[in-house]
Order: structure tokens, then sequence, then C-alpha cells
């Protein structure tokens, strides 16, 4: 398995990122939210890719870490200053990662269908929790009145209130994340879970205690996909506790699978398909009626994708970055 | 706690408990002949209620919905089956679940464009509208008792069926091993659409059952989904007398959860999922993977 990704996919990497620059020198402040919206879930998407794409576990219930974060960047924003975010992101991280960590705990002992059906049952378990309790606006939603600023001392470094600085910021963060998730893949650590996705046994019988390997990466997931959570709270500062419901992990899986898994690089490009191609079914110019029931569309794609599409729109890349190569020689 | 008070709450999670087996079996079975995870089962206990209301509405009564309603979910069951379900037997549970989640998508938004996004009511059948009294102040509705008697009987079928008939022993036999059964000149296709079909039916006929005692509203299919499958990983999948034991343990959670511990009602059944996986990873009746 090549995690180093080839020179072809840095080609196509530098060309995404060089208009993902662009787009706020549009000032459509319309275009620049939607991709706002597509680099955090592209980011939430490749954290589960970790998980499902690497260590072979399947969860349905990455949801949960995504919307805890948001509603701990909630409860700790006063409703009248903005938080600080030098010390918010980390404990939206923490939350996300302990909740990971007990979850993952008792999930992780299970496998295959057992394990899809318990990180469901323990994500929505949170959703209902949110969604009855008063604690945070209940089925409402809770709204985030001031969003996080970086301040040092008396000086405010930034403020994500602005647009552009959190669209900037989400891209940093997306790379960062790659980058990241690529550093541990090369590690030790990073081949030991590969080896666990391609046969637990073996790896078990060379010595390693799989257990903690499966629950740490299982965390790691956790806190990448809080840190898109965090910054998906601060995009329109609500939260509703449909972002921690089974529709948005069944999504992030569409994502996944659309974009190629166990490509990491892939699922971010599944997120800005998906978003493309739901934003496209709402448009009444060329679905009129039909537009208003885009989630039957947005249905029919689902299946189309999973019948047709075998390795995404990752595993395509990579196959021309391959052709290219052959040529090449 | 008044001891009768406590009595008719026992009879209430048993009722919920029954209700939840009816569904669940399906999905475990299902899951257990045919190799495939359903999201979409929801849907069909979601689709099973509306029928219910609309079909009750048309007839005047309740009986002659279900009577009705069995057929046509059986062929919603069949159709489903023979167009989407095919093409995933040989493909791994994420393609699985997808595939199904996709299917939630369109039944959902169906529902809305069919019959909008108000909440209905459905009226009982006249002859089951009292309630028997307890006391000088409780009384237990006939309409549960009724309900819970139905499951019963119905459970009572699905055992003698799948123990004691020729049809019964195939599907255990494709439980325990598919390739076997095929092997032996069994038209795997048509008892893979027929199983398919009955739990439909089944999910259907708990949803026509319970749209008179819980209100019939959109997103009704996934909340219960989300609790078969606890009772599903509680019994160990595949295992039918897993489910039952399983619903009922879910079935008495979840009441007593809103009796003694109002504020984390819906975390109680969650939690004694996570008691039951700490001490048995593949369920009380699994057979481990």
């Amino acid at each position: 398995m090549t995690v180093i990704p080839s020179k072809f996919v840095i080609i196509v990497l530098c060309f995404f990122i060089a208009i993902l620059i662009f787009v706020p020198f549009t000032g459509d402040k319309y275009w620049i939210k939607l991709v706002t919206r597509m680099m955090v879930l592209g980011m939430f998407a490749m954290s589960l890719d970790f998980i499902v794409g690497y260590t072979g576990l399947v969860s349905f219930g990455h949801a949960a870490f995504f919307g805890l974060a948001a509603y701990t960047l909630h409860l700790i924003s006063p409703e009248e200053t903005a938080v600080n975010l030098l010390w918010a992101l980390p404990v939206c991280l923490l939350v996300s990662g302990t909740a990971a960590a007990i979850i993952g705990a008792l999930s992780v002992r299970t496998r295959g269908i057992y394990f899809i059906m318990v990180t469901l049952a323990f994500a929505q378990m949170l959703f209902y929790f949110f969604h009855d309790s008063d604690i945070a606006g209940g089925s409402d939603g809770a709204f985030i009145y001031f969003k996080p600023v970086i301040v040092l001392g008396e000086l405010t470094l930034m403020d994500l209130d602005g647009q552009n600085v959190l669209y900037f910021f989400s891209l940093v963060s997306l790379m960062f994340a790659y980058g990241f998730l690529l550093i541990i893949l090369r590690s030790p650590f990073g081949r030991v879970i590969q080896g666990i996705k391609v046969n637990e046994h073996r790896m078990r019988a060379l010595g390693y205690n799989t257990y903690i390997y499966k629950l740490v990466s299982f965390i790691i997931a956790g806190l990448i996909g809080g840190y898109a959570g965090f910054l998906f709270a601060c995009i329109d500062g609500f939260v509703p506790p449909e972002l921690l419901g089974w529709q948005e992990s069944g999504l992030a899986l569409v994502m996944v699978i659309l974009g190629g898994i166990g490509t990491l690089f892939g699922p971010a490009l599944g997120a800005v398909a998906l978003l493309g191609v739901e934003e496209l079914f709402r448009e009444r110019h060329i679905f009129g009626q039909l537009s208003e029931h885009w989630q039957i569309m947005l249905g029919a794609f689902v299946i189309a994708v999973v019948l047709m599409l075998k390795n995404g729109i990752g595993g395509l890349i990579l196959k021309i970055g391959d052709r290219l190569k052959g040529s090449v020689r | 706690m008044d001891w009768l008070l406590f009595f008719i709450q026992t009879l209430n999670g048993i009722q919920y408990g029954l209700l939840l087996f009816l569904i669940a079996s399906g999905l475990s079975i299902v899951f257990g002949v045919m190799g495939v995870i359903n999201l979409a089962h929801g849907s069909f206990y979601m689709i099973g209620a509306y029928l219910a209301f609309t079909l009750s509405e048309l007839t005047g009564s309740l009986f002659y919905a279900i009577l009705l309603g069995i057929p046509i979910t059986m062929l919603l069951g069949f159709f489903v089956e023979r167009f989407f379900i095919v093409h995933l037997y040989h493909r791994d549970h994420l393609q699985q679940v997808l595939l199904t989640f996709g299917l939630i998508l369109i039944f959902n938004e169906l529902q809305q464009i069919l019959w909008g996004g108000d909440p209905h009511a459905v009226p009982m059948p006249a002859v089951l509208t009292g309630s028997f009294p307890l006391s000088d102040t409780l009384s237990y509705p006939v309409y549960r008792f009724f309900l819970s008697a139905v499951c019963l009987g119905m459970s009572i079928v699905m055992y003698l069926v799948l123990k004691h008939t020729r049809f019964g022993m195939r599907i255990r036999a494709g439980a325990s091993n598919r390739t076997m059964i095929e092997a032996l000149g069994i038209n795997i296709r048509f008892l893979y659409s027929l199983v398919f079909a009955i739990g439909v039916a089944l999910a259907g006929v708990a949803g026509m059952l319970a749209a008179p005692v819980e209100t019939v509203y959109p997103g009704m299919g996934e909340q219960i989904l989300i609790v078969s499958f606890v009772v599903v990983v509680i019994g160990g999948i595949g295992s039918i007398r897993g489910a039952f034991i399983g619903a009922l343990a879910i079935g008495l959670a979840d009441v007593y959860g809103q009796v003694f511990l109002p504020d984390l009602a819906s975390v109680a059944v969650y939690g004694v999922m996570a008691g039951v996986l700490l001490l048995r990873p593949s369920g009380l009746f699994g057979r481990g993977t």
C-alpha cells in the first residue's frame, strides 16, 4: 500500500489548492461560504477515511465527534464576547477525544457489522441527549453569537467572524490535517494499523496488541473529526442537534466512498463533489418543481455511486497517474 | 411507587418489547440469511404506519387496513429486493449500509410528497377502545392488550414456521451455510426474495399496529430502526431467540428508564447495550465473528 502520494497526485492537489486560494478573491459571499463548508466537511470525511480506509473500522457514528465539538464550542462561548481560540480549540478537541476514547473502548471490542451498529447506536445516544435535554437549546439548536478569536495579550491576531479569515483558516486546517494523517500513516504506528486492516490475526500473532492500535486510531479520527466540527460551528454560528445525527454520519461515509476509500485526499474531493451535487439538485432553474424534493435525487445519486463507482474520484486520479507514469517509461 | 403503577409500566414495557421484536426479527433474519444489513428497515415500519392511516380512512376500519396492508408491504419488499438489494449480496457491509441509506433518503422524501409533514392520529377500532379497570383510578387500555396478543401470536407462528416447516428449515439452513444450500439445489433467489418480503411485511405490520398508540409522524422509522439495531446487537445478529430476549430487555429498560430516570430515558437503552457488549462483544446469542 502506498501512502506517499505520487507526483501526479501532488500536482493535482496543488492545482486544487491554487483554485481554493483564488476563490475568496471573487468576493461572492455565497460561494466563499459554500467552499468553506466543502473544505470543513472534506476534513471531516478525511478523518473518517483514516479509520474506514486504513484501519478497516467502518464507523457509522463519526458525526458524534463532529457535533460534540460544535456543541462544546457553544457551551464554552460566552454570550456577550468572543472566546479565545487558543484555549477553546484544545477544549473542544479534548471533549471529542475523550468521547472517542470512551465510545471506542466499548465498540472496538466488536467487529464487522456489530461495529457499524454499535457506533451508530452510541452516536444516536448523544443525538437524543442533545435533542431531548435543554442544556443546549434542545431540538431548536444552539447559537454561537461571537465567533472565536485569537488573542495574545492585548493583541487580536485573528477573528473568525471575518468570512475570508475563516476561509483561509479552514484551508490551512485542512492541509494541516492531511499532512498530520499522512505522517501518522507513514510512521510505524501507521504501518501497524494498515496491517490490521489486511489481516488482524496475523498482526496479533506478530505480538501487536491490536485492540490498543485500533482504539488509538479511532481516537485520532475522533480528534480530527472534532476539529472539523469546531470549524463547522464557526461557519454559521449555529449548532443543530442534526450535526450529531446519523444522516451526517451516513453522508460522511458517502463522501468517503465517492472520493475513494483509503486515499485520504479522495474523501476531501468527495465532500466537494457531494456538496456540489446537492447544490445542483437544489437549483430551481434546472430541476424546477423537483428541486424542492432534492433528497430523492440525492438518494438516487448515493445508490448510483455505491453501485457504479468502485474506487471513487481518488481511485480515478491514482489510475490516471499510473497511466501517465507508464507512458513516460 | 405504587406496585400497581409498576405493574402497568411492566405491561407497557412488554408490549413495546413485543412490537420491537416484530421489527428486529425481520432485520435479524434478513441479515442472518442474506448477509445484508438493511438500514431501510425502519422506513418500512413508517410506511406501514402511514398505510394504516390512509387505508383505515378509506375502509373505515384498522382491521381492513391491516389485511390490505400486508400484501402491499410484501409487494413493496419484493420490488425493493429485486431492484436494489439483489446487488448487495456479494458486496461488503459498507456498501450495503450506503445503498440502504440512499433508500431511506428516497422513502423519506416520498413520504413528504405523499403525506406531507404533519403528524396524524389513527383511530382505534371501536371494539378495542375500552379499558380494563385495575383499581378505582387506574385502568389499562384494551388496545394495548390486543397489540401485545397479536405480536405474541405472530412470534409464536414465526417460531413454529422456523422450527417445524420445510420453509423454516431452509431459512435456518441459509443462515448457517449459504453456499451449501445453493449447492443442494434450492432456489436461493426466490428464497431471498421471500425472506426479504416477509421481513418487510413484519416491519409494516408492526407500524400498522403501532399507529393508533403512537402518532404517525415523519422520521418515526429512523427512531425505531436505531432501537431495533440495539435489540439485534444485544441478542446477537441472526438469532431470533436473541432478538426476542433483547427486545423484551430493551422494552422494559425504555419504560423503566422513563419512570425512574426521566432525564436520561433515551440513554438507558444504550446503557443496557453497552453493558451487554462489555460482557459479550457479539451479543447474548451471537456466534461470534
